[in-house]
């Protein structure tokens, strides 16, 4: 005779249990953490060089980058400056806690300030999939086009910022940025945005400033 | 390869069940799968026959429920449901000041065990 049995339990439980996990040994070195995440090519490796160029001298910063394979992405992080690790995911999509725990036996965390998290670059799989960092942050770009938020709503749900990235390029696109922000609006009421270049440096100082208050309250 | 991971855990949670509560095999498992969340039933239909092979839960059937997204303005207090999945404004007051009440969800309801 069979016999019905109830679960109730959230299939990402287990990666949600080792996310917290990863909090607490965050919080307890002090390391102030970022999930970037975006499509293949949006800039995220482009974010993280600037970034450390601008706050390599003030901060210790480390870099966990992800990707199916190569160690491309953390050779321009150790290039520019960073304790890079690279994690080689080995076909699949995402980073989940699991993995970013591994990286962190790699590291002495307790000597760094920020943390900075490159996902595999992909706009579905990383948003089901928390990591434990404190800061989830998404980078869009401009040659994508304008109708990500409302064709990937589910990424551009579950972040607390927003970058727009490659803005000198808007001259050359077709990109209607009140259709893009509209749909981002319905998703993320009041979601934290920053427009900005990271080749030109135009609009990155106020991301620069986010993460310097981020720091300090963190602290 | 996203379902893939996804379907494996979603047997390692049947199985921990039914062993819990001794059974020798599963017969059926009950999803629960919100619209926004991104898991599509016949990625993970494909992939049950594979990953379950040889375990508790060979031969178990996959049963599916749909929650749809329902949205609810902050404006208006108005609350609908997505069609089609397409993101809209709200239709009462076309406000953009909107929360998702549910559709994100993800879970393993129950397991029929023998």
């Amino acid at each position: 005779m069979p016999k019905k049995v109830p679960v109730v339990e959230k299939i990402h439980k287990v990666n949600d249990q080792l996310a917290l996990e990863n909090r607490a040994k965050l919080d307890e070195a002090g390391v102030f953490s970022v999930n970037l995440m975006a499509s293949p090519g949006a800039g995220k490796t482009s974010l993280i060089e600037r970034t450390l160029k601008t706050l390599g001298d003030e901060y210790n910063i480390a870099v966990i980058d992800g990707d199916l394979a190569s160690s491309i992405d953390a050779d321009r992080a150790a290039a520019a400056g960073a304790t890079a690790v690279q994690i080689n995911t080995g076909g699949s999509c995402h980073l989940d806690a699991h993995m970013l725990r591994n990286a962190f036996a790699e590291l002495d965390l307790k000597k760094f300030d920020l943390l900075l998290v490159e996902n595999v670059g992909n706009l579905v799989c990383p948003s089901g999939f928390q990591l434990g960092t404190h800061k989830n942050v998404l980078i869009a770009s401009t040659p994508e086009g304008d109708d990500k938020p409302y064709k990937y709503p589910k990424m551009y749900q579950n972040v607390d910022v927003l970058i727009i990235n490659k803005t000198d390029l808007l001259s050359l696109l077709s990109f209607d940025m009140e259709y893009f922000t509209k749909g981002v609006e319905i998703l993320s009421p009041g979601l934290t945005t920053f427009p900005l270049s990271c080749q030109t440096g135009d609009g990155f100082d106020a991301w620069i400033d986010w993460l310097d208050t981020q720091m300090m309250s963190d602290e | 390869m996203h379902e893939l991971a996804i379907t494996q855990r979603i047997s390692e949670v049947a199985i921990r069940h039914a062993q819990e509560n001794n059974a020798t095999r599963v017969t059926d498992l009950y999803l629960v799968l919100g619209d926004l969340s991104s898991v599509v039933d016949d990625s993970v239909q494909f992939y049950w026959d594979i990953v379950t092979e040889g375990t508790l839960c060979e031969g178990a059937t996959l049963h599916f429920k749909r929650i749809p997204a329902e949205l609810r303005c902050k404006d208006c207090e108005h609350t609908y449901t997505l069609t089609n999945g397409k993101l809209s404004l709200c239709p009462q007051c076309e406000s953009a000041n909107i929360e998702v009440r549910q559709g994100k969800e993800f879970q393993l309801e129950s397991i029929n065990i023998e």
